[in-house]
Order: C-alpha cells, then sequence, then structure tokens
C-alpha cells in the first residue's frame, strides 16, 4: 500500500518568536525552521509501517517555495521513498492547503494519508479534517494508535476524557497525536542517500485551484505580558498571600 | 444574522462550555440557535433551553450521533447550517474533529480556537503557542468558527427556549466507532476547574501525583500535568495542559514541578493567579507566577495540604 506524508516546514518550536514592529506578522528572519514536530511524527509512522511490510511506498509532499525542499529531504532521510514539492510563493490557508493535496490524492490514489494534528505555527488543526472531506475519506484525527488489518484501519484517538478508538474503510485520513510515536534520529548515511532520491517539483498552478484566501490577517500583536510576581519563602506566606491579597482560595 | 452553536456534551450532560460558546455567539450578533447532537440526548436539549440567549434549540436525536464521529456530525451540521451567517463549535477534541470537515464541505475557511470576538466577520486568535495574538477578518459567507471556551464568561442559565426536532440522519459506511476508554474523576473537569494544581517531570513518577491529590481535594481543584510528565507516563495524556493538550484559564492555577516550557504555557498562561512550585530558580515559570516558592515539592507538598 502507497502512503501519502504531506510535511510542513515551520519555524522550530524552541525558538521563542517576536512580532515584527509593524505588526504585519512574526519575524522569521534567520530563524531556525525544521519540520513541523506533529508531521515527523507521521513520517515516522509511515516508515514504520513500510518496515513492517504493511507499505510499500511512503511519498512525502510539502508545500511552498524552494526552502522547503530542505524538509523534504529530510523526510526522505528518515526513510520515506520520494518527494513531491508543490512549488507556490503565495502563503496559503488550511482550506487552499486541503484542496491541492486533495488534487494530488486524485493523481497519487494513496491508501492512507498521515498528517500531523496542526503545526506549531499556525495552530490550526484543519488540513487533514479537511482533507478528508474533500476526498470522501474517513478520518482519524489526534491518533495515538494505527492497527491496519486488510482493508480497515483502527485509530485510537485521543480525546477530551480519555480515548477513543475508531476503524476506518481505507483509503483514510489521519492526522498524528504526539503520543503516536518517537520520531528517529536521521543517520548521516541516511541524509546522503537522501539526496539521491527523487523529489518531483510541480508548480500549484497546475493544480487548477483557486489559492486565494478569504481570510485576512488584519494585524499580529504580541501577547499581553504579565507582570512578573513576587516570590515567598515558606508555605504559611504562600497560604497567607492566596488567602488575602489575591483572594483565591 | 443567525449563528448556530454546537452544544458540547458527553451524552450524559451539557457542558459548562456550551454557555460560554453562547457568550461568544452574542458579540457575533443576531439570533442563536443551539443544535445538540447525540442519542438519547433529550434532557441535554433541555439543559441547553436554559441557557440566556438562546432563541432555539434543534435536537438530532439518532444514534448516529452518539460518539460524535466526524463523518456524521458534519454531514449533519453542513446540511442544518447552510442557511446560517455562523457555526460555532468549541475547540475541544469534539469541535476541532468534525468542524474543519464542515467548512470543507462548505467550501469557506475556518477560524480556529477564538479568543475574541471583535465584530461580526473579525476575531481574535492566538498562534505560536500563544505567542502572537492574529487578528483576522473573514469574507466568507459562511463563517465556520472554534471557540477558547476558556476565554469567554459562562453566560446565565434563566431562559426557555423552544425545542425543535430534527430528522436528519446522516451514516457514513465508512467509519464506525469501536470502543473507549475514559478516565474516571470525581474532580472538576480540568477544563472547567476554578483551581488547577498540575505536577510535572519534577514529581518524578505517577505515584508522587497523589501528593497533589490531598489538595486538590481541599481545594476542589482539578488536577493537571505538563507533557513531560505524560510523556513519562505518570499520568494519563487527558490531564496535559499546552498547547497540545487542553487550554485551561481558572482563577488560580498551581504548578508543581514544571520549568514552564512555551508549549505549556500557551495552555495556562491566561490563569488569574498563577503559583509555580520549584526547586530551580531560573525555572522559566518564576517569569509568569504571581507567587513563586523556591524549593523541594516533596517538603512543601505535604505542608501546603496541613495548612490550607
Amino acid at each position: 500500500m502507497k502512503i501519502l506524508v504531506p510535511v510542513k516546514r515551520a519555524i522550530d518550536y524552541n525558538v521563542k518568536v517576536r512580532v515584527k514592529a509593524d505588526y504585519s506578522g512574526v519575524d522569521l528572519a534567520n530563524a531556525k525552521m525544521a519540520i513541523n514536530p506533529f508531521c515527523e511524527i507521521a513520517v515516522e509512522e509511515a516508515v514504520k509501517l513500510k518496515e513492517q511490510g504493511v507499505a510499500t511506498e511512503v511519498v512525502v509532499v510539502s508545500i511552498g517555495d524552494k526552502s522547503c525542499q530542505e524538509q523534504i529531504r529530510t523526510a526522505l532521510a528518515l526513510g520515506a521513498d520520494r518527494g513531491i514539492q508543490i512549488d507556490t510563493d503565495e502563503k496559503l490557508d488550511s482550506l487552499q492547503i486541503a484542496k491541492l493535496l486533495s488534487k494530488l490524492v486524485e493523481k497519487e490514489s494513496p491508501d492512507l494519508v498521515i498528517l500531523g494534528k496542526q503545526s506549531i505555527d499556525s495552530d490550526n488543526n484543519q488540513t487533514g479534517q479537511m482533507l478528508a472531506a474533500l476526498t470522501g475519506m474517513p478520518q482519524g484525527t489526534f491518533a495515538s494508535k494505527v492497527d491496519i488489518d486488510d482493508n480497515k484501519v483502527k485509530v485510537t484517538r485521543e480525546i477530551d476524557g480519555g480515548l477513543q478508538t475508531v476503524q476506518l474503510d481505507l483509503p483514510a485520513v489521519i492526522t498524528t497525536d504526539l503520543r503516536l510515536n518517537e520520531p528517529r534520529y536521521a543517520s548521516l548515511p541516511n541524509i546522503m542517500k537522501a539526496k539521491r532520491k527523487p523529489l518531483d517539483v510541480m508548480p500549484a498552478a497546475d493544480f487548477g485551484v483557486d489559492l486565494s484566501s478569504k481570510v485576512k490577517v488584519l494585524k499580529v500583536n504580541p501577547p499581553a505580558q504579565r507582570e512578573g510576581g513576587v516570590k515567598v519563602d515558606s508555605v504559611a506566606e504562600l497560604v497567607d498571600k492566596l488567602k488575602n491579597e489575591a483572594k483565591v482560595i | 444574522m443567525t449563528v448556530l452553536v454546537y452544544a458540547e456534551h458527553d451524552n450524559n450532560a451539557l457542558k459548562g462550555d456550551t454557555a460560554k460558546l453562547i457568550s461568544a455567539a452574542t458579540q457575533m450578533g443576531g439570533d442563536i440557535h443551539v443544535l445538540v447532537a447525540g442519542s438519547d440526548c433529550a434532557g441535554i436539549a433541555e439543559a441547553a433551553a436554559k441557557i440566556d440567549g438562546v432563541a432555539k434549540v434543534v435536537v438530532a436525536d439518532n444514534e448516529a450521533y452518539g460518539h460524535q464521529l466526524a463523518e456524521n456530525i458534519a454531514e449533519l451540521v453542513v446540511e442544518l447550517g447552510k442557511d446560517y451567517d455562523h457555526i460555532v463549535a468549541s475547540a475541544s477534541t469534539t469541535g476541532k474533529n468534525f468542524m474543519p470537515r464542515v467548512a470543507a464541505l462548505l467550501d469557506v475557511a475556518q477560524i480556529s480556537d477564538i479568543i475574541g470576538v471583535e465584530s461580526p466577520d473579525t476575531f481574535v486568535r492566538p498562534i505560536y503557542a500563544g505567542n502572537a495574538i492574529a487578528t483576522v477578518q473573514s469574507e466568507d459567507t459562511i463563517k465556520v468558527i472554534t471557540v477558547r471556551a476558556a476565554s469567554f464568561d459562562a453566560v446565565g442559565q434563566d431562559n426557555s427556549a423552544p425545542v425543535e426536532a430534527s430528522d436528519a440522519v446522516k451514516t457514513s459506511e465508512k467509519s464506525s466507532f469501536v470502543d473507549e476508554q475514559l478516565t474516571e474523576s470525581e474532580r472538576p473537569e480540568l477544563s472547567a476547574a476554578d483551581i488547577v494544581i498540575s505536577g510535572g517531570r519534577g514529581m518524578q513518577n505517577g505515584e508522587n501525583f497523589s501528593l497533589l491529590e490531598g489538595i486538590a481535594d481541599k481545594l476542589a481543584a482539578a488536577i493537571g500535568a505538563s507533557r513531560a510528565a505524560v510523556d513519562a507516563g505518570f499520568v494519563p495524556n487527558d490531564m496535559q495542559v499546552g498547547q497540545t493538550g487542553k487550554i485551561v484559564a481558572p482563577q488560580l492555577y498551581i504548578a508543581v514541578g514544571i520549568s514552564g516550557a512555551i508549549q505549556h504555557l500557551a495552555g495556562m498562561k491566561d490563569s488569574k493567579v498563577i503559583v509555580a512550585i520549584n526547586k530551580d530558580e531560573e525555572a522559566p515559570i518564576f517569569q509568569v507566577a504571581d507567587y513563586g516558592l523556591v524549593g523541594d515539592l516533596f517538603d512543601i507538598l505535604p505542608e501546603l495540604e496541613k495548612s490550607i
């Protein structure tokens, strides 16, 4: 079976972002970029399924300008077989991304699409669900366990009260939660090998998708800063402050 | 203008989030209709009809909606929601699951996890784990929105809106419910509690979380955890507070043995009062804490339990 894994180039999760002085967005110049952590888990899951003999081919796709080829190469070094860059300079919303991916699904007809549940920059948590809707596939979101059996997949999902298991017909869309697996590190030989793996570039314009968005970002502000607090010396003082000063207990 | 609000419930009871969604919906303007979709959910519909500001409750009571499967719920919401100006649900795992499906089927964008309503088409939402706050304007004809319930105050419950049954049944053949394992707890729900006490990696193991229980019982608090504590297997994942877990904004948040990583702060920094208990006085959590106590949590927690 073939697995398609969309990955996103996003700011490294350790970087503390700064809002630009003109409030137009977040300053990404010179910021360290990486594969979005949830996408990395998606790649790991696909590669594991390949190692188990369940999957035969893992195709990685990223949408963006040339710079996202770096993240595709990383995914190839982790064990994916080939990469696709859907080339565009536009800043796309989840809906446009899902539309481009749904066209790619038509072309590639994967049996499974595995995405991260959200990207740590826009924090939308939408693309997988939208892709499932547009392709008519069932969805297993926030997956912490994936079991493939014949033409079905059992997905254990992380929900607010605990865990829920659903069974989906393939082809299906799965989005990964953090506890699905622990991504491996790419070894140097695999990084070298990844350079020779095929990477196709497809212009987004060829997909026949309207890339304009109906959502405008008017401004981006830094969050309200909390006042620096005080350190107390003892439990008694803490309890006294909570009772008499903050009046919260 | 009419707003359709998807009621948040667990098939036993209406969740407190719903009254907070109504508060957000009120700011979008117009009549507010509430959709209760579930199995055997007449009682939940009655509870929803009591929420102030609700003009009508629509109940879709069918086995197909019992486990809130996204495939079925999304089709239902699309059918009932296509004449509304706004479709609103909580940014809970349920809302996050089916709402983007609704948006895509309606061919509109979704605005996720809003924390403010500036006008019927302009909303405020955090990005980059809460390190930036974006104001966005949607030109879509139907605004599909998930709401961070913790950012809105619940409205009152002194209403008696009419309840109307919908006989729409949407059942997908492609997905089915297998089972669920819910975490049993007698404490208040994490996302709705007035006081939350959370443990991190500093708790060292799962048994030590019992040190938090006595305090939580005395304060009627919920117990949370950092991602480090969940990943280390100390506690189940549904206790996780953070960008990738639950977002809470209680009156009092007590962080015990939690360093205060960006992703944890994203889940709790809007709490009214933050207390940090940590032995590392350089821990970033002290930069956001109103009251910090530097010391060994294994000495501090028993003493704290005794003195409250």
